[in-house]
């Protein structure tokens, strides 16, 4: 007899994930470790890990993947963590706020990058022209070597800061009511609430945004290759674009090669920090 | 509520409107008022009043523009994300199904592999090496088919999630009824998953729409070219027409937009449950 739940169900989905991204996946181990043109592959041990972290360029790339990641993800929880309070506070206009805030998740990354990159322009740009008017002399911030990546991630959190917010607001609207009463009770004002009530029980969404705003943020490429392309230089790219530069260039081994650095990076951070956060919430 | 409570409500309201407008709704603006410019006017990209209103002028000009090619780029993401999404929906609900209602080996590899799709970066060369051996390189289908398996694991969460609040009795009932696993499946639970299913083609339809990566990578060209990659191609030219280009973001932004508004509730809910499971 045959089971009303046959495995031949996972067989479509299986093929489709099977062939256009697991066989990818695991010959990339593979192809990482030759030199790889459009016309043959050649086998060269680990001669592009080495220069990988040996090119300053693509040294660059690797520490910047980390900078943004943690930037991005750092500011998406705290702010997301303030955000989230407020809007489900009494506040007046809530669902307008709510909206405003969420509405850029939606917009692609090509159209918040084209707009940010004409709103800071280092002369007409809205936000330095806003500067100027309280006397202040704005940088460039896509144009000044030493500041270029940080502007992106602000960019980043600002697109992305809504749907943290609203993982918070589900997390902290779970919170059951007697606890905010008792906390009333015992006399403890909005900062108290805010911290021994609120910041402990939405644990589980604070792990939720971490481990989202992390893997995205390690990932990141389209925002940054919008804005700028890695520059000026090589000073704001990343791994990910790193891999679409040497991919444009040729060389697929090396490109390929920081896609393995990549996943790496991610699997070695993602899934320790997620053990170690849910142990944390099954024990609280 | 006392009094100085409710002024104190009020001020500290107008004070967070006024910050979230001008942070979160000025740049939209902005987005506007440049696409209702001359061509002049726009290469200031000032923040400004247009002196000449060309709104309408421009909505015209970017359409005709290139013959025609937003319509086409628009044309070929609408094929895109119909495409993905009606297979994605299928095939993840018909696993989310088994995973959920059948103990056996093979649960710790599928969700294996979930968890590992929504952590792994996809490698990107071999997976041109691998179309151009399936001659799906540059080709719709082939930018299809990828664009179904990185959606996969999320969708497949989502159903096996919702599937544990049907009821085995529905299945048992059908069953003693001498319902197929066919019938069974797309007659009797299908149709129930309907919650969870207009979450996932919302919320799949808003991510493959807006995305770029996929297409600039396995369908490069011009001929195929989803919105995404007409825009980032639009702005990377020499002689934009700062007018046009915002237009152009204008437009796009406009199906998010309809779908935000009508689909409010499945796109918080599907998006927030980004971690339904830790």
């Amino acid at each position: 007899m045959t089971s009303a739940y046959p495995f031949s169900f996972y067989l479509p989905a299986a093929v489709i994930y099977g062939v256009f991204f697991l066989v990818p996946t695991i010959t990339s181990f593979y192809f990482s470790l030759t030199r790889w043109t459009l016309f043959d592959v050649q086998f060269i041990g680990i001669d592009n890990f080495q220069q990988f972290f040996r090119e300053p360029a693509l040294v660059k790339g690797f520490t910047n993947t980390f900078i943004y990641a943690f930037v991005t993800c750092g500011a998406k929880v705290i702010l997301g963590l303030l955000l989230g309070a407020v809007l489900s506070s009494q506040i007046i206009a809530r669902g307008f706020l709510r909206s405003a805030i969420f509405f850029p998740v939606l917009v692609s990354s090509i159209g918040v990058g084209i707009t940010w990159k004409a709103l800071m322009d280092p002369f007409d740009g809205l936000l330095n022209q806003a500067l100027a008017v309280i006397g202040l002399h704005g940088p460039g911030w896509l144009t000044d070597p030493s500041i270029a990546l940080l502007s992106v991630a602000v960019v980043d959190i600002w697109q992305g800061v809504g749907l943290a917010t609203l993982i918070f607001i589900a997390g902290i609207t779970s919170i059951p009511q007697e606890v905010y009463e008792a906390a009333a009770v015992d006399g403890a004002n909005t900062w108290q609430k805010f911290r021994k009530v609120i910041v402990p029980l939405v644990r589980p969404a604070t792990t939720t945004v971490l481990i989202l705003s992390l893997i995205g943020g390690l990932k990141s490429f389209d925002l940054i290759w919008t804005m700028t392309k890695g520059g000026p230089g090589f000073t704001s790219d990343v791994v990910a674009s790193v891999i679409y530069k040497q991919y444009q260039a040729g060389f697929f081994g090396l490109s390929t090669a920081g896609n393995v650095v990549l996943f790496v990076v991610v699997v070695a951070l993602v899934v320790p920090l997620q053990t170690w956060l849910n142990r944390g919430n099954s024990e609280g | 509520m006392s009094n100085t409570a409710r002024v104190s409500r009020w001020v500290g309201g107008i004070l967070s409107i006024l910050i979230v407008f001008v942070i979160f709704i000025v740049p939209f603006i902005f987005i506007l008022l440049t696409a209702s410019k001359t061509k002049v006017e726009a290469a200031d990209r000032l923040f400004t009043l247009p002196s000449d209103w060309r709104l309408i002028d421009n909505l015209v000009e970017v359409i005709g523009r290139g013959n025609y090619l937003l319509p086409r780029a628009f044309l070929n993401s609408l094929i895109l994300t119909v495409t993905s999404v009606i297979l994605i929906t299928l095939t993840a609900a018909m696993v989310g199904y088994v995973l959920q209602r059948r103990r056996s080996r093979w649960n710790r590899v599928v969700t294996f592999l979930v968890l590992a799709g929504l952590v792994i970066p996809p490698a990107v060369v071999p997976t041109i090496w691998l179309l151009q051996g399936l001659n799906l390189f540059k080709t719709m289908p082939g930018l299809i088919l990828v664009t179904v398996a990185y959606g996969l694991p999320f969708s497949v969460l989502l159903f096996s999630a919702f599937m544990s609040s049907i009821p085995r009795d529905l299945d048992e009932a059908a069953i003693i009824d001498g319902a197929g696993p066919f019938r069974l499946f797309f007659r009797v639970i299908f149709p129930l998953l309907r919650p969870v299913t207009l979450t996932v083609v919302v919320v799949q339809s808003v991510f493959i729409y807006n995305n770029f990566n996929n297409a600039l990578y396995f369908l490069p060209g011009d001929a195929n070219a989803t919105v995404q990659l007409t825009l980032y191609t639009y702005q990377s030219q020499s002689q934009t027409a700062f007018n046009l280009l915002f237009m152009s973001v204008l437009l796009i932004m406009i199906p998010p937009l309809i779908a935000y508004i009508v689909f409010n509730r499945q796109i918080v809910g599907g998006m927030t449950a980004g971690g339904v499971k830790g």
